[in-house]
């Protein structure tokens, strides 16, 4: 073999190489959980199990939020079987409170006092009241949702059960699971569910 | 003792642009001109000045300067240093953003404690932080030049692509990760839009102006703050500074940014 042949061959398996590390260049979510474990610290309420997956947010994840429709059904119903209804029937409360709920953005991070009551945060992504400018774009405006969807019970329960857990309805939603995570309670998710479809609601005018 | 002096009438401003306000597309250009108007005034310039009297003043146990800080372009070489990072570093073996490079050069150069260094990184509008003015000054020694994060060395390549993975990793008690709110063109959070990071486009626009001063508050923010404070509305428990995770970030966001001029020190509302 010339030192030319040599030369080429060597440069061939570092190709090789190389085209290996392309092929498993994206690091597996187990792999970005290690680096977490690692770099990331406990703080106030974010503890460090926060950034382990469950099985939604694993599969979103590697699906880049396209799972086979076949995978959606089978979680999605997973989702709803573990949203817990209020006991008495009753999806409405006071849609006053819901509104305070509606424009907080507070709740969960590390700097929010354990405990103390968060919201909902909807105004970051929603619209909702027509008279309030000021609206994010992430998820679909809710303006009038009443008129459009109606008041009746089952439109309540829908409506409740989105708040509880969107993922239920739309596995990969970028919507938090607001009852599944423990940020709203059940009073709180009622005074949502009106201020959403309560035909007094700023909402519905 | 960077206080603004026109902070009030700048608020001032946004007040009045606020309540003559009828659609969301009037907001956005109102929005857009009062941006134009603070940055026109930014006191970014009084950050980037104390910054340079801090590079030079000896510290630290071992009583010397940090003007033998190495970013990449050789020992106290800052044209243009920031505009090739995060880089990898011989030294430390690691891949190395700004701050975290600032961290090693306060450690093995003045002789200060990790610990130490690190102590008090994120300061305040009455009393900025060392870190915030370093930051103003060595970055704002790259402006005018044109980004150009490599990916060459291995580790680089493996920080950009761990970055990336990062981007979409979605955990935390709200499920979001950094592409919830920066993955999908032409969305807002409540008045703010938000640039689409894994673009070339909008890393290009909004990396090219980090760290920056944020007139809200009044302070300059540097780019691991503004990772940090993220994190913290994903719902996250907290990153460590300059730690390799947030390095990661930031090389996934440098290297789409790549081939856009650096114009930062910034100005934010």
């Amino acid at each position: 073999m010339t030192k030319k042949s040599i030369c080429y061959s060597l440069g061939a398996v570092a190709a090789a190489l190389a085209a290996v590390q392309i092929a498993r260049a994206e690091p597996t979510p187990l792999e970005v959980r290690a680096l977490l474990h690692k770099d990331f610290h406990a703080k106030g309420q974010a503890t460090m199990s926060r950034v382990d997956q469950d099985d939604v947010q694993w599969l979103c994840t590697v699906t880049h939020n396209k799972p086979s429709a076949k995978r959606v059904k089978e979680m999605e119903i997973d989702q709803l079987a573990a949203i817990v209804y209020p006991a008495d029937g009753k999806y409405m409360g006071d849609w006053k409170k819901g509104a305070k709920i509606a424009a907080s953005g507070a709740g969960m991070t590390w700097k929010d006092k354990p405990g103390s009551p968060g919201g909902g945060g909807c105004y970051n992504c929603h619209q909702l009241a027509p008279s309030q400018p000021s609206f994010g774009t992430i998820g679909p405006s809710l303006a009038h949702f009443a008129e459009k969807r109606g008041n009746t019970l089952e439109a309540q329960k829908y409506v409740y059960g989105k708040i509880y857990n969107s993922k239920a309805f739309n596995l990969c939603s970028e919507m938090p699971r607001f009852g599944t995570s423990g940020s709203l309670s059940e009073e709180q998710i009622k005074d949502l569910t009106a201020y959403v479809l309560d035909p007094a609601s700023p909402v519905n005018q | 003792m960077l206080r603004v002096p026109s902070r009030a009438l700048l608020a001032g401003l946004a007040l009045t642009a606020a309540a003559s306000l009828v659609h969301a597309d009037d907001t956005n250009k109102e929005i857009q001109k009062y941006q134009r108007m603070t940055a026109e005034s930014s006191p970014v310039e009084l950050w980037e000045l104390e910054g340079a009297d801090l590079w030079k003043k000896k510290r630290g146990p071992n009583n010397v300067s940090l003007e033998r800080c190495d970013f990449g372009m050789g020992p106290g070489v800052l044209k243009g240093a920031y505009a090739h990072m995060p880089r990898y570093f011989e030294d430390t073996g690691r891949v190395q953003d700004l701050e975290s490079r600032l961290v090693t050069c306060m450690t093995t150069l003045q002789g200060f404690t990790e610990k130490e260094a690190t102590k008090r990184v994120f300061g305040n509008a009455d009393k900025p932080s060392d870190m915030e003015y370093l930051a103003a000054y060595i970055a704002g020694q790259s402006r005018g030049v044109r980004m150009q994060v490599s990916t060459k060395n291995p580790k680089a390549k493996a920080a950009y692509d761990m970055g990336k993975a990062l981007f979409f990793y979605r955990a935390g008690a709200w499920d979001f990760s950094c592409a919830s709110c920066h993955g999908t063109e032409g969305k807002r959070i409540r008045m703010q839009e938000l640039p689409v990071l894994s673009s070339p486009k909008g890393a290009r626009g909004t990396y090219t102006t980090w760290p920056g001063y944020r007139v809200s508050v009044s302070q300059l923010k540097t780019l691991q703050w503004r990772i940090n404070d993220c994190f913290r509305q994903q719902r996250f428990p907290e990153p460590k500074y300059g730690s390799d995770a947030t390095v990661a970030l930031t090389m996934y966001m440098a290297v789409n940014a790549n081939g856009a001029t650096y114009r930062g020190p910034g100005t934010k509302r």
